[in-house]
């Protein structure tokens, strides 16, 4: 796939054979015959992803969520006017709207952010040497 | 015949031909199952958007928010929000884990994490009662613009309709619909801003404006006090957790590349349908103002009157040609969600009822003219209700029902079959009770009237309750392949991972 020319590398005499153990250490091996460490590795992602969802779900709970007990309590919202229009009708009218897009755009990009981490997590891993 | 009248068809044929074009079009005929059933999943994210916020876009959202502005006022604001927010709730909990599921359709979705008939058998049954709900109103008020406009008998709007869905999803299956559905949102737009644009010109020109009806203060809260805020609060919940559960909605997100695709799709959707949805109220305000007398709250009448609009403000020919580009676009709107409607009963009806004795296409043509029949009767049979609160109560039954079985089943392991059931049945049956007594008219007064007419805000946290409650009961040893269905609903499809073990029925990718 990649232009670069073909590096030289030294030959080295391998010292030590491979232990066993070397393999299964993969994450993606450890999440595919369900063990312990893999569950870890996937509750992590799950649950990283509903605090992200219930954080803008919570947003979303005290901007729009909260405007009828608003309007309810303090009526006199209904007296204020911009372009001839009371500033209930602005809110709920065309207001609420961006608050809304801005929430699925912030939403996505950290989703799609808590996503690359994992992904990032089980190539460092991956790497036979262990080092990324 | 009079220019209106015949405006009116001209611009009705000139949409039913553009979808059976559109559909014609985009297909070599699809042949394959999942063709048929989410178009080969090779849908860009532009077109799919444009294509669920075509289908999403319903006549409540075209005629029936700015009829219930017209009689009713503020209140209904919360419609078109609702709608709206609906997907937001979607982006956060459904929309990449259910593409990432690889499922067609809710009932698949069931089956996969569940691992019983059961609770396929449950959502099985909650989506073609969603559905039905939910195409009624559409067929219904197809027959009346059609009536108020040329003068035809109520059942000729509602047959056309029917038809040509009919014929679109059985020659051409979700292939056929993706594209023309994509047109039909950019259609409605337009023929909502071409004829606003006249109005608010001769607007200046004024006469027999009635400003008083605007300052009625009764109209102008969003809130009424005492009950309104129940009434507000259940009509918030049943539309923002609705939305997820509409079997139509749902299948759509099956059609994208991958689950990043079906979360950018779902940021678009959420503009597209911004955009739109600041259009309806202006119309309800200028029909108050405009509109000689206003319409009794709570009837289709309403949603009538705003056909009429253009041709009280601007009147002769230009306001008949105004008033046609309006039904155009309202049959736009009847036509697509009506489409998708029937596409998804169709494939749960085809997969689990008729799919054992056919193969998957014939299964699936035959359960759409069974289905659209069906709902056809149902139309001619019942009474009428103002069409965006009959759709408000199918997503009311859909918050109950399919929206916990989604949000329990892609982030509680716990969830068990019997849980899921259980509380699909205890929403369903509460739910669906209500909703039947208002269709009805049965509504008894005080409390409990006010209750049964808008009964998400009791029925969804009932549902929630029953699937958990039951699910800790009847908990045994965690099946392991709860493990790995979490694996595949959650992680990117890029990191090579085992996530075999289900395919949809006719499933061959």
């Amino acid at each position: 796939m990649s232009a670069e020319p073909p590096r030289r590398v030294a030959r080295v005499t391998v010292t030590a054979p491979p232990t066993r153990r070397r393999r299964r250490t993969t994450i993606t091996s450890e999440i595919d015959a369900q063990t312990q460490v893999g569950e870890v590795y996937v509750r992590s992602l799950v649950r990283a992803q509903l605090r992200l969802a219930l954080v803008v779900c919570g947003v979303l709970a005290v901007t729009v969520g909260l405007l009828p007990v608003v309007f309810v309590v303090a009526p006199a919202l209904g007296d204020i006017h911009l372009l001839g229009v009371t500033l209930q009708w602005l809110v709920l009218g065309a207001g609420c709207y961006p608050v809304l897009i801005a929430l699925a755009a912030w939403y996505v990009r950290r989703a799609e952010r808590n996503e690359r981490a994992f992904v990032r997590l089980l190539d460092t891993r991956r790497d036979p040497g262990g080092r990324p | 015949m009079s220019t209106r009248a015949l405006a009116t068809v001209v611009a009705v044929v000139l949409v039913v031909a553009l979808t059976l074009g559109a559909g014609a079009l985009s297909l070599r005929r699809a042949r394959t199952p999942s063709e048929y059933y989410v178009a080969s999943r090779a849908v860009s994210p532009a077109t799919n958007a444009a294509a669920v916020s075509g289908e999403y876009l319903s006549a409540a959202s075209f005629l029936g928010i700015a009829g219930l502005v017209l009689s009713r006022g503020a209140t209904s604001l919360w419609y078109p929000v609702g709608w709206t927010a609906g997907y937001l709730l979607l982006l956060l909990f459904v929309a990449a884990p259910l593409r990432r599921s690889r499922a067609y359709t809710l009932p698949d979705f069931a089956e996969l994490r569940l691992g019983t008939t059961a609770a396929r058998g449950a959502a099985s049954t909650m989506v073609v009662v969603v559905a039905l709900l939910y195409l009624v109103p559409q067929f219904r008020e197809a027959g009346l613009t059609l009536r108020i406009l040329t003068g035809a008998p109520t059942w000729v709007g509602a047959v056309v309709v029917a038809a040509v869905v009919l014929v679109n999803v059985t020659v051409g299956g979700m292939r056929s619909i993706t594209l023309a559905q994509a047109l039909q949102y950019w259609l409605k737009l337009a023929a909502l801003c071409l004829p606003l644009a006249f109005l608010l010109v001769h607007r200046t020109g004024g006469g027999g404006v009635v400003l008083e009806r605007l300052r009625d203060p009764r109209w102008l809260e969003p809130v009424h006090g005492g009950q309104g805020l129940y009434v507000t609060y259940s009509l918030v919940v049943a539309l923002f957790l609705g939305t997820m559960g509409l079997p139509h909605v749902a299948v759509r997100f099956y059609t994208n590349r991958d689950g990043r695709a079906a979360r950018r799709t779902t940021v678009v959707v959420l503009a597209l349908l911004s955009v739109f949805y600041v259009l309806p109220p202006v119309y309800g305000v200028l029909a108050r103002a405009y509109l000689p007398d206003t319409p009794v709250p709570g009837t289709g009448a309403a949603d009538a009157a705003i056909l009429t609009l253009p041709g009280h403000v601007v009147g002769s020919t230009l306001g008949d040609v105004l008033v046609a580009v309006l039904a155009a676009g309202a049959f736009a709107a009847f036509l697509s969600t009506s489409s998708g409607l029937v596409l998804s009963i169709a494939g749960v009806v085809g997969q689990d009822v008729i799919g054992r004795r056919l193969p998957a296409v014939p299964a699936f043509q035959v359960a759409g003219v069974l289905v659209a029949a069906g709902a056809l009767a149902l139309t001619l049979l019942t009474g009428g209700l103002a069409v965006a609160q009959a759709v408000e109560l199918a997503f009311a039954v859909a918050a109950s029902t399919l929206c916990p079985l989604l949000l329990l089943g892609i982030w509680w392991r716990g969830l068990t079959s019997p849980g899921a059931v259980a509380g699909m049945v205890v929403g369903g049956v509460l739910s669906t009770a209500a909703v039947l007594t208002v269709t009805t008219g049965a509504v008894p007064h005080g409390g409990l009237g006010v209750v049964v007419a808008q009964p998400a805000l009791l029925t969804v946290p009932a549902a929630f309750a029953t699937m958990v409650v039951v699910s800790r009961l009847t908990r045994g040893a965690p099946p392991a392949h709860v493990a790995r269905i979490m694996v595949r609903l959650h992680t990117p499809e890029s990191v090579a991972l085992d996530r075999e073990g289900f395919r949809a029925r006719g499933a061959e990718d």
